[in-house]
């Protein structure tokens, strides 16, 4: 189908993006990449009277390192993302996850600030960054903020977004030292949405566990941390009683929707095989379990 | 209707002024304005792939994709990679090894693979299927189009020793 008509901004800047979005309101739409966007109003489930094209905004595509954190531009795309070597170096599991994300021709275009605001229930980029707890740098035209992951995601594609506001950078903590990470997803096809997916880190000391993050998306309306997962492991060496509790406690953290693509029950039973996987391949990563 | 703007798009090396609406999709540009429907519209969502194009040398779906938004840009369509006669290797390829039935898919594979080959090693034929995974065929199994693409990959290398 084709969308219907609405009228177009090109920003050039973000003050000039910030002020069309402050006098248009909840009427207007952002568009980055617009790969989830345009489909929505090729379908019509979206009407927006105008369209606010961030693209050519100088300054808001970039991957730095600040101190202990590296910042990414909300314009940032998936590809950029994936080939990223400070990306690879600090945040390896952020790497791999990219991987998974759509196709070539989508990550080409598709921006790391475009997937969070959109916030689909089954994308990898809000478990990323629930994973990693990243901070959201948001602007609007009278203020900027800092929202974190964990209270930014609020419903299925529901974020805690005021509707005069773009979110301008992420900022995400480098994995600490002596840290392993997993990556585990199903789809029906490669660069689909996840039937389940999973991801965790574990950071070790003497052998014992000192921090583990677990999160999970496409087993619910956003994605989610597995905290009483996460808790078990805390304090522990990883071995296979322990790991089938994780598995256990995953499954009984979540409340996955039935669709046509898969029960219930099968994303409940996928999201522990995928976070125990996860838990796993973090734990040898951290070479704790080597000796 | 919605004020037509005013773009200029540089498609296969020659410019195209155009008075556009907004919402006209870059695909349906290229195909009813430019005149070039070697870019096929399959799903218009951004699923099948048939319609993807190279903007500045990156791949693209030209159904997700505003025209307004190409102006200034550089596009390439599956007519910039070789006459009949006069095909490109991976054009040859294609034909060589019989990996297309009907198709309509072919224009956005011969892009798709296109950037595949700039930007992969494609070292294995999974990686080849995983690159392919966004454009969908339904003649061949793709299992000819893997093998034209193979044959791309290994003749680079030959080039390279």
């Amino acid at each position: 189908m084709k969308p219907p008509a609405f009228d177009y901004i090109l920003a050039e800047n973000l003050d000039m993006a910030a002020a069309a979005l402050a006098q248009a309101g909840a009427e207007a739409k952002i568009i980055a990449g617009g790969q989830s966007l345009v489909p929505m109003l090729n379908f019509r489930l979206l009407r927006p009277s105008l369209l606010i094209d961030i693209n050519r905004i100088a300054g808001l595509a970039f991957i730095e390192e600040a101190g202990q954190a590296i910042r990414i531009g909300a314009l940032t795309r998936h590809f950029q993302l994936e080939t990223s070597p400070l990306v690879a170096r600090h945040l390896p599991v952020l790497s791999r996850a990219m991987t998974h994300v759509a196709h070539l021709a989508i990550r080409n275009r598709g921006t790391i600030g475009g997937s969070l605001s959109h916030a689909d229930p089954a994308a990898e980029l809000p478990m990323l960054a629930l994973l990693l707890d990243a901070e959201l740098g948001v602007a609007s035209a009278s203020r900027t903020r800092t929202i974190v992951a964990r209270d930014f995601f609020i419903g299925a594609m529901t974020v805690a977004l005021a509707a005069d506001e773009i979110v301008t950078e992420i900022r995400l903590p480098k994995l600490p030292q002596h840290t392993g990470w997993g990556f585990e997803e199903i789809a029906r096809r490669h660069g689909d949405f996840a039937l389940a997916a999973a991801a965790a880190t574990v950071t070790v000391s003497d052998g014992t566990i000192r921090e583990a993050r677990i999160a999970l998306t496409g087993v619910g309306p956003t994605a989610v941390r597995a905290s009483a997962a996460e808790a078990l492991l805390v304090g522990e060496a990883l071995g296979t009683s322990l790991t089938s509790r994780v598995i256990g406690a995953v499954r009984s953290s979540v409340e996955p929707e039935t669709d046509l693509h898969a029960s219930s029950d099968y994303r409940r039973h996928l999201a522990g095989v995928l976070a125990g996987r996860a838990v796993c391949a973090a734990w040898r990563r951290t070479n704790a379990g080597a000796a | 209707m919605s004020k037509t703007r005013e773009i200029a798009v540089t498609v296969n090396g020659s410019v195209h002024r155009a008075a556009v609406e907004p919402r006209l999709l870059l695909a349906d540009f290229l195909r009813h304005r430019v005149g070039l429907t070697g870019t096929h519209v399959g799903c218009e969502h951004g699923v099948c792939g048939a319609c993807t194009v190279l903007i500045d040398g990156d791949s693209a779906r030209s159904c997700l994709m505003f025209a307004v938004q190409a102006d200034g840009r550089s596009v390439e369509t599956v007519e910039s990679l070789g006459r009949i006669g006069q095909m490109n290797a991976l054009q040859d390829s294609f034909h060589a090894h019989h990996a297309l039935q009907c198709g309509f898919c072919t224009p956005g594979m011969l892009m798709t693979a296109t950037d595949l080959l700039r930007k992969y090693p494609l070292a294995t034929d999974e990686e080849i299927r995983v690159g392919l995974s966004g454009n969908l065929c339904r003649c061949t199994g793709y299992e000819h189009i893997v093998k034209a693409i193979r044959a791309v990959v290994a003749s680079r290398g030959e080039d390279h020793e």
